[in-house]
């Protein structure tokens, strides 16, 4: 008979009952709606044991290999730990490098503390020691890189952002706590071709995506599309280009709403450029960064220009508005 | 007999469809109002929980969930005309993935059977 263990109490699960089951006949309320692997509102993720495979047909692969799973579905064949995250131990590293990729964002590169492991493109929650206060931000490098980097953009009354530009010196400490998000590379059809489009500083969990997508070897072709308000908003070019010097499979296309688009790049709205330059994007894997509401209408286009709902990761940025003067 | 939802092939027959039907309810201006600032992961997973119903795959829909679930957009003047446009596209999207003449019938009916509930009367 299979323990779950939820919270850190065990509950027994009875023959051929489900995740679902057990924890509402022992008084633990888990949200649902269909109780039949349709609607999701019951995903819930194995932070020990692993989940049947039934219990995740049908979800993303990047939420699949987080080990989330449907409890309605879930008839457990061995003991498992359920929770929603699992409590991450708060890092303390210093800075080691501070450097200006444009005007208004620059590359940190941090300690990556021993232990530490992550998927490029995820985030991490750092954190002034001083006050505890707390931005997300996402990592622009990938695994054995040797260090964790992260690109800001200096927010006009940022709390966060312009004590990370003005005062944050080489040597000093920060914390933080993560990693976390499902926008991320799964190794697999390596034929398949890529999407990744990102404003602003959402360039860099895309940055992280990309190293890591050329390092596991994918050969389809992949399109990068970063875009900024003018060209003095952009950044890495000299990078990016080089990269897809390097890789035939990569194209760069670096966008510009307003004013001339830089050599190779393409003047317009975001929302509307990788449909117009690539066509039908049916078959597509695609990775999406930036600002929320760009992020959505994207989703959206891309699913309309033939995408699959299951191929998109999205990874809307949260801005904190400034407190009141 | 097996139903509908056996005869597509299941749960990933299902995805398919969604995916289907999504995008031509999004792509019609007549009816996308609706669903203008949705999160389009969980509207994809109400569709998925709908047309595993309407197919007479293993579900616990209930006309209350379909009242409620409308009730909002009744208010903002949901009625038959857009109903129809819906039925028209799951119509489309079983004729899309080859499902017989008489199986979108069945289910055509099914999907009928909640315009009362969507619709609130």
């Amino acid at each position: 008979m299979p323990t779950i263990n939820f919270e850190g109490k065990d509950f027994f699960c009875a023959e051929d009952e489900t995740v679902l089951e057990c924890m509402t006949r022992h008084g633990v309320m888990i949200p649902s709606s269909c109780q039949s692997g349709a609607c999701q509102t019951c995903m819930i993720r194995a932070l020990e044991g692993k989940p049947t495979a039934e219990a995740q047909q049908g979800l993303k692969d990047t939420l699949k290999a987080q080990n989330y799973f449907l409890a309605c579905v879930c008839r457990p064949d061995g003991d498992m730990t359920i929770g929603l995250s699992t409590v991450s131990p708060k890092y303390r590293v210093s800075l080691l490098e501070k450097e200006a990729l444009n005007e208004s964002v620059i590359r940190l590169r941090l300690q990556e503390p021993d232990g530490f492991s992550y998927k490029a493109g995820q985030f991490i929650n750092l954190m002034r020691p001083s006050d505890e206060l707390t931005r997300s931000y996402s990592l622009a490098s990938m695994p054995g890189d040797g260090f964790l980097e992260l690109q800001v953009k200096r927010v006009p009354e940022g709390q966060m952002s312009n004590w990370l530009f003005d005062d944050l010196q080489i040597g000093d400490e920060v914390e933080f706590f993560g990693p976390a998000g499902d926008c991320f590379y799964i190794p697999g059809s390596p034929e398949q071709p890529l999407l990744l489009v990102g404003t602003g500083t959402g360039l860099a969990p895309l940055y992280g995506i990309l190293r890591d997508v050329l390092a596991e070897g994918h050969t389809g072709p992949i399109h990068l599309f970063h875009a900024s308000l003018a060209a003095a908003g952009l950044y890495l070019v000299d990078e990016l280009r080089s990269l897809a010097a390097g890789h035939e499979q990569l194209h760069y296309i670096p966008c510009v709403l307003h004013g001339d688009a830089p050599e190779g790049g393409r003047q317009g709205n975001i929302t509307d450029l990788p449909a117009e330059v690539l066509g039908s994007l049916s078959g597509y894997r695609v990775f999406l960064c930036g600002d929320p509401p760009i992020v959505n209408a994207l989703r959206q286009k891309c699913f309309l220009a033939g995408a699959s709902m299951q191929a998109i990761h999205a990874d809307p940025f949260v801005f904190t508005p400034a407190p009141d003067a | 007999m097996s139903t509908v939802y056996e005869q597509l092939g299941g749960e990933a027959a299902i995805n398919a469809a969604v995916d289907i039907f999504y995008r031509k309810v999004l792509a019609d201006h007549y009816v996308n109002r609706f669903f203008e600032g949705v999160d389009m992961e969980k509207q994809a997973a109400k569709q998925k929980g709908f047309l595993t119903m309407v197919t007479g795959g293993p579900n616990n829909y209930t006309g209350k969930d379909m009242r409620e679930g409308h009730k909002h957009l009744v208010k903002m003047g949901l009625n038959d005309s857009h109903f129809d446009h819906i039925i028209c596209h799951l119509r489309s999207t079983l004729a899309e993935l080859g499902v017989a003449q008489d199986l979108i019938d069945t289910v055509i009916s099914v999907a009928e059977s909640t315009r009362d509930d969507v619709l609130d009367r």
